[in-house]
């Protein structure tokens, strides 16, 4: 286990053979080997479950197992008869006709483990696989490593959540900035040295946050519906969400559930069937997104190498990008030159308060990491002042330092004024930063919460769609505190380690 | 910093199109040698000094040559395969001579028309596509491969229509321009008799408004933004579907003026043997030049070398002058590659560079890893 950024994925590649190593040996029962790409990887029996499912929707389960292995059992009955047989030895329970597309994602997620195993692996990766679950999948999954590991297998289980780990392991390595800080016995360890040793210092108590929420709105979305342009449900229903000046509303829900398409339709990506978007007081609905951002939203999108940034366009020119419009930005008659000193000076500015490490502005986007190029699109929106910013996952895949770095210059704005939405698959971060959580599913917004009373269990409850009562039985085998913090089951997310520089805005 | 990082990046602009320039030498000559060819007669006259009527050829065929590529290459910044220029060019070349030739205007304002013309029909002929793309979403390869035939057509059947009697020859063409309205060549070759196009000016002013545009306007930056990520464009607020109307019909002006050269410094009329096949030509050097201004000159250039300097084959070398295709085919193909190659390669060693100096920096490798 390891914070973000550990290094905990990059250490999976090289086991994978997707990466080498500079130096250093992997030895695999006993044999020295070199993994130089992921077919080899495989004959020596190692498998990697990724965190995102590499699965096609519209073949069956059979079909997505034989799928590039059909030299192993064809691709008829006896492939079909090896899958049943795998499903029952390790409790899996997948029907190998079953359609992808009808399963959820826990279903999913198995039908990798059954893939990996298919191919004969005997040390099964799995990289963050609770990341896309909720409390009662994480359970299940639980259930099946188990029975895995009761097989003989051998499982690597990558999280940096504590209690999961302290759950489910026989043995823990720690490791923080990519060497091993300590290999522990879950048994002879606490989940507040775990998490020391993760982050490298003591963890600081969370914070009481005076609340900044005023009582003007700045964001108001009123009925808003999206048809599905292929036909069936909506993809999203009925939504009515006010934001108000100096308040982060929090989206909780399982991905896939209507998030992207919220951001869309606020940002004018996706044109709403019916109902009205307020920017203040002023209807934005049938505006496009150039306008919608000259208004005022910032928008930090979920996919920043899709949705963010030009990769091969050096850094100045990604400032740019979403306020060509921005007047510091143009020069000439009618300002329809771009100014390129003027941005390079604003990226210099963006690089020294944001902590964005690059050697220079001139650089490619897309030879920074992860991090810097995040902390570079939160810069660049947060420097132009909105009265809105649409966060959508803004500190997915960054090291923690950054990722405290993110959360405090969004409080920070927060407390001048600007209205959040924020949407996470982290329940930490949702529950940390927010004023208000909501949780969406299947594009309806069914639950409102306080994020310093609310439970892990009530939201999963809700993310799931399992009526409160029926959420208590699963939720009691579930990691119902988090011994980090006793006091407060969520606590405010260690936003000030010594890693992160604070610098004044 | 920036001086070694630029140089770098000159270093790397011109690794591909040479590489690709050897691999077609290479193979050509074993196609020879299977062949049967003398290999060595063959490259002697294709890189002997042209002489100065053959370099004037040269650089005239070149001249049209670039305003083919940097149509293609408007398309191709915006990731639209504008194959069409070969169909666009035509139209408006009959169109511009069509109205040119009435002569209603004088001198050099029957030109500014004729020019005028040109773009315009162009650019109404891409239109076609365009729309075409942004409204039913139909593939610009598709519509423009089909326009070029209906270019064809319609060009032949109006011709008919319009075409002038040209005592007893069976060439069909328009009225000619009048005297006043054709452009004089410049004297640019010493001993050559043959004069370079005074249109080839207008190429230079092209090849300056497509750098001007692309580079420092905030068009060309959502142009570029939009072609080098259309999901990051359209969240950043690029109009795209109006982008890509946009810039098809740009990229059809600029295809109106291709023929320009032609009709206004050698041929002062349109008829049935006027150049044709220069769209297909101009995609092949977009893509050797990069869709860069220069570069695309140096490849235009390129071209019509091969292409002048291989007529003479057939006699000095008794090898067929088709040859030239050869090597121009494997040109475009190994340069394909090798810019891939060579892009590839470019991200990496940028990647690791900014790793390697932040480590120096920071004392520590802290977070290179993670991209």
């Amino acid at each position: 286990m390891g914070e973000n950024g550990a290094g905990k994925s990059t250490l999976m590649k090289i086991l994978y053979g997707v990466q080498q190593p500079d130096e250093g040996t992997i030895t695999v029962e006993g044999r020295q080997l070199r993994l130089r790409t992921p077919s080899e990887a495989i004959a020596a029996g190692i498998g990697m479950v990724f965190q995102h499912f590499q699965l096609a929707d519209n073949f069956t389960v059979l079909e997505n197992v034989v799928l590039g292995a059909e030299g192993l059992h064809g691709i008829g009955d006896a492939a079909r008869t090896k899958i049943r047989e795998l499903s029952e030895s390790y409790g899996l329970g997948i029907d190998p006709d079953a359609l992808v597309a009808d399963l959820g994602v826990g279903a999913r997620q198995r039908i990798e483990i059954l893939k990996v195993l298919y191919r004969g692996a005997k040390i099964i990766i799995l990289d963050e696989p609770t990341a896309v679950l909720v409390p009662q999948e994480v359970t299940e999954l639980f259930d099946n490593l188990r029975g895995l590991t009761a097989e003989g297998l051998t499982v690597i289980f990558i999280s940096h959540k504590l209690d999961e780990v302290l759950q489910v392991a026989d043995a823990i390595t720690v490791i923080r900035r990519g060497t091993t800080v300590a290999e522990v016995d879950p048994k002879g360890v606490t989940a507040r040295q775990l998490a020391e040793l993760m982050v490298g210092s003591e963890l600081p108590s969370p914070k009481t946050e005076e609340s900044t929420v005023t009582d003007t709105p700045v964001l108001t979305i009123v009925d808003t519906s999206l048809d599905n342009p292929l036909g069936g449900p909506r993809l999203l229903e009925d939504i009515n969400l006010t934001i108000h000046s100096g308040e982060i509303v929090g989206i909780a829900g399982v991905e896939g559930n209507g998030q992207a398409e919220l951001v869309e339709v606020i940002m004018g990506m996706r044109e709403p069937s019916s109902g009205r978007i307020l920017l203040g007081d002023i209807d934005t609905s049938d505006w496009q997104t150039r306008e919608i951002r000259e208004a005022g939203i910032g928008y930090i999108p979920e996919d920043r190498h899709r949705h963010g940034l030009l990769l091969e366009a050096p850094l100045w020119e990604n400032v740019v990008l979403g306020h060509q419009t921005e007047t510091a930005y143009l020069t000439g008659p009618g300002g329809w030159l771009v100014n390129a000193a003027a941005a390079k000076k604003e990226t210099e500015a963006i690089v020294e308060q944001y902590d964005v490490r690059t050697p220079s502005i001139n650089v490619t986007s897309g030879s920074l990491s992860g991090g810097n190029q995040q902390k570079l699109i939160i810069g660049r929106e947060m420097r132009r002042n909105p009265r809105v910013l649409v966060a959508a996952h803004p500190t997915r895949g960054v090291d923690v330092g950054a990722q405290a770095a993110i959360w405090d210059h969004i409080r920070d704005a927060r407390r001048q004024g600007l209205g959040v939405l924020l949407i996470s698959a982290d329940l930490e971060e949702l529950v940390g930063l927010s004023d208000t959580i909501r949780v969406i599913l299947r594009g309806r917004l069914v639950g409102e919460f306080d994020p310093d009373t609310v439970t892990r269990e009530e939201l999963g409850a809700a993310m799931t769609g399992a009526g409160a009562a029926d959420s208590r039985k699963p939720g009691s085998e579930l990691p119902v505190s988090d011994p980090v913090e006793p006091a407060a089951p969520w606590g405010s997310p260690a936003p000030e380690q010594d890693t992160t520089k604070e610098e004044g805005q | 910093m920036n001086t070694r990082l630029d140089g770098r990046r000159i270093l790397m602009a011109i690794a591909a199109p040479l590489l690709a320039v050897v691999v077609a030498v290479v193979v050509t000559s074993l196609i020879l040698i299977v062949a049967k060819d003398p290999v060595g007669q063959v490259w002697s006259t294709i890189l002997s000094a042209p002489k100065p009527r053959v370099l004037s050829a040269i650089i005239n065929a070149a001249t049209v040559y670039y305003l083919s590529a940097v149509a293609v290459a408007i398309g191709f910044k915006m990731n639209l395969f504008n194959i069409g220029v070969d169909g666009q060019y035509r139209i408006a070349a009959f169109f511009a001579a069509l109205v040119a030739g009435q002569g209603w205007l004088p001198g050099p304002l029957n030109i500014l028309l004729g020019l005028i013309v040109a773009v315009v029909a162009g650019g109404l002929w891409a239109a076609i596509a365009g729309l075409l793309k942004v409204w039913r979403g139909v593939s610009e390869v598709i519509s423009t491969i089909m326009l070029n035939a209906i270019a064809t057509a319609l060009v032949a059947f109006l011709l008919r229509k319009v075409a002038i009697e040209s005592g007893g020859s069976n060439v069909v063409q328009t009225k000619p321009l009048p005297e006043s309205s054709q452009v004089p060549g410049f004297n640019l070759i010493p001993g050559s008799s043959r004069e370079v196009y005074g249109l080839i000016i207008l190429a230079i002013l092209v090849g300056i408004a497509y750098w001007f545009v692309l580079n420092k306007t905030r068009f060309g930056f959502d142009l570029r933004a939009t072609g080098a990520s259309e999901t990051a464009a359209v969240a950043s607020g690029v109009k795209v579907k109006r982008m890509v109307a946009l810039s098809m019909i740009i990229s059809g002006g600029a295809a109106g003026l291709v023929g320009m050269p032609l009709l206004f410094g050698q041929d002062y009329s349109y008829g049935s043997t006027f150049q044709p096949g220069l769209g297909f030509a101009g995609i092949a050097i977009a893509l050797l030049g990069r869709n860069h201004p220069i570069g695309i000159a140096l490849a235009a250039l390129l071209w019509s070398f091969l292409d002048q300097q291989s007529n003479a084959l057939q006699i000095q070398a008794g090898v067929s002058d088709k040859l030239v295709l050869v090597i121009q085919g494997v040109i475009v193909l190994s340069v394909v590659i090798a810019y891939e190659i060579v892009r590839r390669a470019n991200v990496r060693i940028e990647q690791r560079r900014v790793a390697a100096r932040l480590a120096a920096e920071a004392g520590s490798p802290l977070e290179g890893a993670r991209a």
